[in-house]
């Protein structure tokens, strides 16, 4: 049934399409439409599934991770300040090898205090182990919920939905909501192989000396490599079910492009723009769209990239100390790689400020403009 | 005589507990009175390293370790997945020190509460951070020294009343208990599972390392603690109705308790006298409360 839908009900719609059985969520602008919905489908029973109002972000993964360990398909929402105070339960929910689902609208940390679009929040929980998604529609906000599940539980990893707040979350899109019946045929109960369970007791997470800790992460590692076939596997078969295909990364016109944009998010969305608008004028410029940040796919991202002249990369975060987090990973990927082309990193959009199409018009005038890059940020349009 | 302490033993030998540890035996009756169709969730606490390491347990029932502030939150998570799957029977319990249920774990405990999730807590209270090396925590009474409030500057503040915080929750039950009236522990137990809601136990729990105190002494002072009335222990159900499970025909004086124990030693009589009037109010107090709650 295709209904017009913001990019927070999207998510709603994806958890409940998921038949999540436990839910634990503390509201944060701009979430809330994500837990508002999701309270109504559960109190008129179009969700059957239990929902803890719990008192705050950290209760809320902490209340998730019980409740996986113990065998329920979980969910749970949040933004910004409630994600970093769930942090150390991030690392929690990957280290019990828990598929617990969450959606994350990226929004800039305080101070000052700011609502609006920035990826910070999730860039700094890049090394929890949990998988990232970075969702540019509200369609794929939506399926990718439903994908993230199924990733998530077979490899056992947690895993985070991504959206830019507002630009995503509070626009609405025709969204493409899927039958039930498609989606049960498509992700089964969860049904895991170890649990809380009276009948079978087993402790959980218990002191694990250096003996066995060190193959523990390494088990994780594989779990991370693992997920990238996952993805892409289980992304074919929605595609087989649903027509519509998600990977680890988008290519856009980037089969004969001399420079590649790389972009994540809707920054992406309005790059694909801009390559059209440049192939018009007949300039070979391509897009690629990074969609899973964790596992990184750094072997794709090499391939695509290694026969450009230029990559363009832009970041909608900043690594305060080294560049964007995103331009960091492609060019750590491309470094091994015998041909690589120069690399630019650009920092745009930081605290929600748009980046339009003239901005990265200009981003690819200047990566035409130079041969190498004469530094490692460029900042686009700062007023000092 | 008729045994009302069940002689299945859920815990087993072999854990790593201190000799004369009041948190293992705290952890022995509780699950003698829960049974085996018990879930067990334990923050960061001495039971995080007694259970035993990996691969190892000491406990016959699952057992999740989570992070210090997040028992009850755990717990209401686990609770949730178990009414989903239809298991309303077993008992979801989560299992904490002092440190995380007076201090760090407070915000979730009173979260938890609020929403009168179906959890049974139970604090197992040393009165200090002991797994980390003894210092103070928002349980340690007056007087007492630790690694942190040390003897020329030994804990001002009296211990904080976490008993009345969770009856102010107005949950359908809470209690005290101490490991030497282990028939009244099980029995106050075994009355809180039939109950719907959140249950708070407050269990004292001696620790000879931290309280610089021989290891054949436990029971003694667990028992000291009820008889002088520095620790009493009784019931209030649904936030109003007291009830006093003992009390001694002849209170002993809290001296009799505190020169036990060595974190105590540098206290002068003076200082004895001020903590005998704190525990005589506080005692009086709690006696008017039953004696009240008896007309609601």
């Amino acid at each position: 049934m295709r209904k017009v839908i913001m990019g927070n009900h999207a998510l709603s719609y994806g958890a409940m399409l998921s038949r999540a059985e436990v839910i634990a969520a503390y509201p944060i602008t701009p979430q809330t439409e994500v837990v508002e919905l999701l309270s109504e489908m559960c109190a008129n029973g179009i969700l059957k599934a239990k929902f803890i109002k719990v008192e705050s972000e950290h209760s809320a993964m902490a209340a998730c991770v019980g409740a996986s360990a113990a065998g329920a398909r979980t969910f749970t929402a949040t933004s910004s300040q409630g994600l970093a105070l769930m942090h150390e339960v991030l690392h929690w929910a990957v280290g019990a090898r828990l598929p617990v689902v969450m959606g994350n609208i990226n929004r800039a940390f305080a101070p000052p205090w700011s609502i609006w679009t920035e990826q910070n929040d999730s860039i700094a929980q890049r090394d929890t182990g949990w998988i990232q998604i970075y969702a540019s529609s509200n369609q794929e906000v939506l399926d990718s919920v439903i994908q993230a599940y199924k990733v998530a539980e077979k490899v056992l990893l947690p895993a985070m939905i991504v959206l830019d707040a507002f630009v995503l979350s509070h626009t609405s899109e025709v969204v493409d909501v899927p039958e039930q019946e498609k989606v049960d045929a498509y992700l089964p109960p969860y049904e895991p192989r170890y649990k809380l369970d009276p009948d079978d007791p087993h402790a959980f997470g218990g002191l694990t000396k250096p003996d066995w800790y060190y193959e523990l992460r390494y088990q994780i590692e594989q779990a991370m490599e693992e997920a990238k076939n996952v993805i892409e596997e289980t992304g074919k078969e929605f595609e087989e079910r649903f027509g519509r295909y998600y990977g680890m990364v988008e290519e856009y016109k980037t089969e004969d492009a001399e420079l590649i944009l790389v972009a994540s998010s809707t920054i992406a969305s309005t790059a694909r723009v801009v390559v059209d608008m440049l192939r018009e004028e007949g300039k070979k410029v391509g897009l690629l769209r990074i969609r899973v940040l964790r596992p990184f796919p750094k072997e794709k991202v090499a391939m695509i990239l290694k026969n450009a002249k230029k990559v363009a990369v832009i970041d909608r975060n900043i690594s305060f100390g080294m560049s964007g987090a995103f331009y960091a990973e492609t060019k750590a990927a491309l470094y091994n790689e015998k041909d690589k082309p120069p690399i630019w990193g650009y920092i745009a959009g930081l605290g929600g400020r748009d980046v339009r199409i003239e901005d990265i018009k200009g981003i690819i005038e200047n990566t035409y403009k130079e041969d190498n890059p004469k530094k490692d940020i460029y900042w686009i349009g700062v007023k000092l | 005589m008729r045994l009302t302490i069940p002689e299945q033993e859920i815990m087993t030998p072999g854990h790593l507990a201190c000799q004369g540890c009041g948190g293992a035996l705290a952890m022995r009756y509780a699950l003698k009175a829960l049974g085996k169709n018990t879930i067990l969730t334990i923050p960061a606490c001495c039971w995080s390293v007694i259970d035993g390491p990996f691969p190892y347990s000491a406990v016959n029932v699952p057992l999740f370790h989570m992070a210090f502030e997040a028992a009850a939150s755990t717990a209401s998570g686990i609770r949730a997945a178990m009414e989903i799957k239809g298991k309303e029977d077993v008992n979801v319990v989560a299992w904490a020190g002092d440190g995380g249920t007076f201090d760090i774990g407070i915000q979730a405990l009173s979260g938890a509460a609020e929403r009168n999730d179906n959890i049974i807590y139970i604090c197992y209270d040393n009165e200090a951070y002991m797994n980390t090396g003894i210092q103070r925590s928002s349980a340690t009474p007056y007087g007492a020294w630790t690694t942190t409030t040390p003897v020329k500057h030994y804990k001002r503040e009296p211990k904080k009343n976490m008993v009345e915080i969770m009856a102010a929750h107005k949950i359908p039950y809470v209690a005290t208990a101490s490991i030497a009236y282990a028939e009244d522990f099980v029995k106050k137990l075994k009355k809180a599972k039939e109950i719907k809601g959140t249950k708070f136990f407050h269990i004292i729990a001696p620790c000879p390392p931290g309280w610089k105190t021989s290891p054949e002494i436990t029971i003694k002072l667990a028992k000291l603690a009820v008889q002088t009335c520095i620790f009493p222990i009784y019931e209030i159900e649904n936030g109003i109705k007291y009830k006093i499970n003992f009390k001694p025909r002849e209170k002993l004086p809290v001296k009799e308790y505190l020169k036990l124990q060595g974190r105590f030693r540098h206290l002068t009589e003076k200082e004895i006298g001020e903590i005998q009037q704190m525990v005589d109010r506080n005692w009086e107090l709690l006696l008017k409360k039953e004696e009240e709650s008896k007309n609601l």
